[in-house]
């Protein structure tokens, strides 16, 4: 009975993951094909990935993505990190409001943020380009580094940084070398978010920027008017790079736990019978 | 300690000026007319008056009318997967979620991309039709299309919240219904069901946020003519250039959302009493 249930919800599973994968591994397999046909497979050739990398443009539009992704999670990492901190000390009221108004992007549409976003850039004469689509990432990526990072300072021991300062340390050492490790998995869970999201976004991206400057996604939008297997091929890599680093994400943990548990077991082993028992 | 409450006013200054300041612009725009510099601005509300003209009525029930069809579709199938997750061991469990959570980080123009390869007339969908002897069927720019792209993005934000909520009831509580004569029917819909709501709510009001609000999957999917809230938004303001009454139709959709959440939490708050 347990297996025939077991099949049954096993074959479901399998089916709702189809629908997930199979658009994007199709797209893959045709990112190989000779032909620019999305049915016939005629043979394997990297064709569609030389086409890529000789295009002046989608390179370029590669490196906006990669520089943006890494300036603005730098920046709202460092920025949200800092205001995390400060947070859990503020009066409740100021507390309060900052978090909610940290909430309204993230609960906004990203299409009124990109609009509002637009208008005030415009509205400060700020030429549209590079620079306003990175203060446009920081933005968006900020509020989600706060929500990462906050749970973890407010479990702090808020007598921690006293205990390190009433010995000697400055508030800067106290800060670096007390506060932020115990908050680091927090860091990293925001470092993570925030790169994704400043990587993949396309809706800010597009409002806010211009002078010609594209990241991935408004290359990908410009270009999907038809099937074009370059896309395929650029869409193949940047998917590999995105589950490629989520799966080490997810890994790492895993394994260094897995080591841990196996040396506890050698180190168990070591000790003498009476005292494990 | 009290030197780092310092640390906070570099973000309340960020915030004000990034987060505060565009919201007020967009208020602002949405009750003016005079064009996009602010330089000579007449208050007035016809912003907001021209949303009654049937044509964008339309536009709005129709963005209603896809994106509660998709959260619908997505609450069905997303509450059977996250139920039958739950019936594996937990090492499994946690692959079969990280399966779940691989598509939300991937950009969702490109997985849109990926099924105009499989949905188009000539794609891999129609080919294999014809190869079983059936007639080609035109699924590119209609509302079956988006449907598609719409559940397909947003199954994964269903799911996740539905199997936390599961994965926290306490398995005794089954037994004890069983114990006291539920049949296995009435079990699932007074005790777990029940008890998951939270998720399900949790759910639908993330997937119904970014139905109601999406631009690019109507766009890649149902062709440029094809008009959601998202759609007359980015034509206002893109091809257009009217931001004031772009800028209103952005209040109206920031407003129903609000007025879904605050719905949603008080139905969740009055569930909570209940019990």
């Amino acid at each position: 009975m347990k297996k025939k249930r077991k099949l049954g919800s096993g074959l479901y599973i399998t089916l709702c993951f189809l629908f997930l994968y199979l658009p994007i591994l199709v797209t893959m397999v045709y990112s190989f094909n000779s032909s620019k046909s999305l049915t016939k497979f005629e043979s394997f050739s990297l064709r569609w990935y030389e086409n890529l990398f000789s295009s002046g443009e989608i390179m370029h539009a590669v490196y906006v993505s990669i520089t943006i992704a890494l300036l603005a999670t730098a920046i709202s990492t460092v920025l949200g990190t800092l205001t995390a901190i400060g947070l859990s000390k503020t009066r409740r009221i100021l507390k309060e409001a900052i978090l909610n108004v940290n909430n309204i992007p993230i609960m906004n549409p990203d299409i009124v943020t990109a609009i509002g976003l637009m208008i005030l850039f415009s509205s400060i004469k700020l030429e549209k380009g590079y620079f306003t689509m990175l203060l446009a990432h920081i933005a968006l990526c900020t509020p989600y580094v706060i929500t990462s990072v906050y749970p973890k300072v407010r479990n702090l021991d808020p007598n921690l940084a006293n205990a390190a300062m009433d010995l000697g340390a400055t508030p800067v050492q106290a800060l670096t070398k007390v506060i932020l490790p115990m908050i680091k998995e927090g860091i990293y869970a925001g470092v993570l978010l925030a790169f994704t999201m400043s990587f993949d976004d396309f809706v800010i991206s597009y409002f806010v920027t211009g002078n010609g400057i594209s990241n991935i996604s408004i290359i990908v939008y410009n270009m999907t008017k038809r099937t074009n297997p370059t896309i395929n091929a650029l869409s193949t890599l940047v998917i590999l790079v995105i589950v490629v680093t989520l799966v080490l994400v997810h890994l790492i943990p895993y394994l260094k736990r897995r080591r841990e548990e196996g040396r506890e077991k050698e180190i168990d082993s070591l000790l003498p019978k009476e005292e494990v028992e | 300690m009290k030197h780092f409450t310092k640390l906070v006013r570099p973000y309340i200054i960020w915030a004000v000026v990034i987060i505060l300041l565009p919201l007020l612009l967009i208020v602002l725009y949405s009750v003016t007319t005079g064009g996009n510099d602010l330089v000579n601005i007449q208050f007035t509300l016809d912003n907001f008056r021209r949303m009654t003209e049937p044509v964008y009525l339309a536009v709005f029930a129709k963005s209603f009318r896809l994106g509660l069809t998709a959260v619908g579709i997505c609450l069905f199938a997303g509450y059977i997967l996250a139920y039958f997750i739950t019936f594996f061991s937990e090492r499994t469990q946690s692959l079969l979620i990280l399966l779940v959570t691989i598509p939300m980080w991937i950009n969702t123009l490109l997985r849109t991309y990926a099924w105009i390869c499989l949905l188009s007339d000539n794609g891999a969908v129609n080919t294999l039709l014809q190869m079983l002897g059936f007639q080609p069927v035109t699924m590119m720019y209609t509302d079956f299309a988006v449907l598609i792209g719409l559940v397909s993005d947003l199954l994964p934000f269903m799911v996740l919240p539905i199997h936390t909520s599961l994965c926290k009831i306490d398995h005794s509580l089954h037994e004890a219904a069983m114990d006291l004569g539920a049949n296995k029917v009435q079990t699932f819909w007074r005790v777990t069901f029940k008890l998951s709501l939270p998720g399900v709510l949790n759910g639908i009001i993330m997937t119904f946020l970014l139905s109601i609000s999406t631009f690019v999957i109507p766009k890649l999917l149902g062709g440029g003519q094809y008009m959601l809230i998202g759609n007359l938004i980015e034509n206002q303001f893109i091809s257009v250039g009217d931001w004031n009454f772009g800028s209103a139709i952005s209040v109206i959709l920031a407003f129903i959302i609000l007025l879904a959440i605050t719905g949603m939490k008080q139905f969740d708050q009055e569930e909570g009493e209940e019990e």
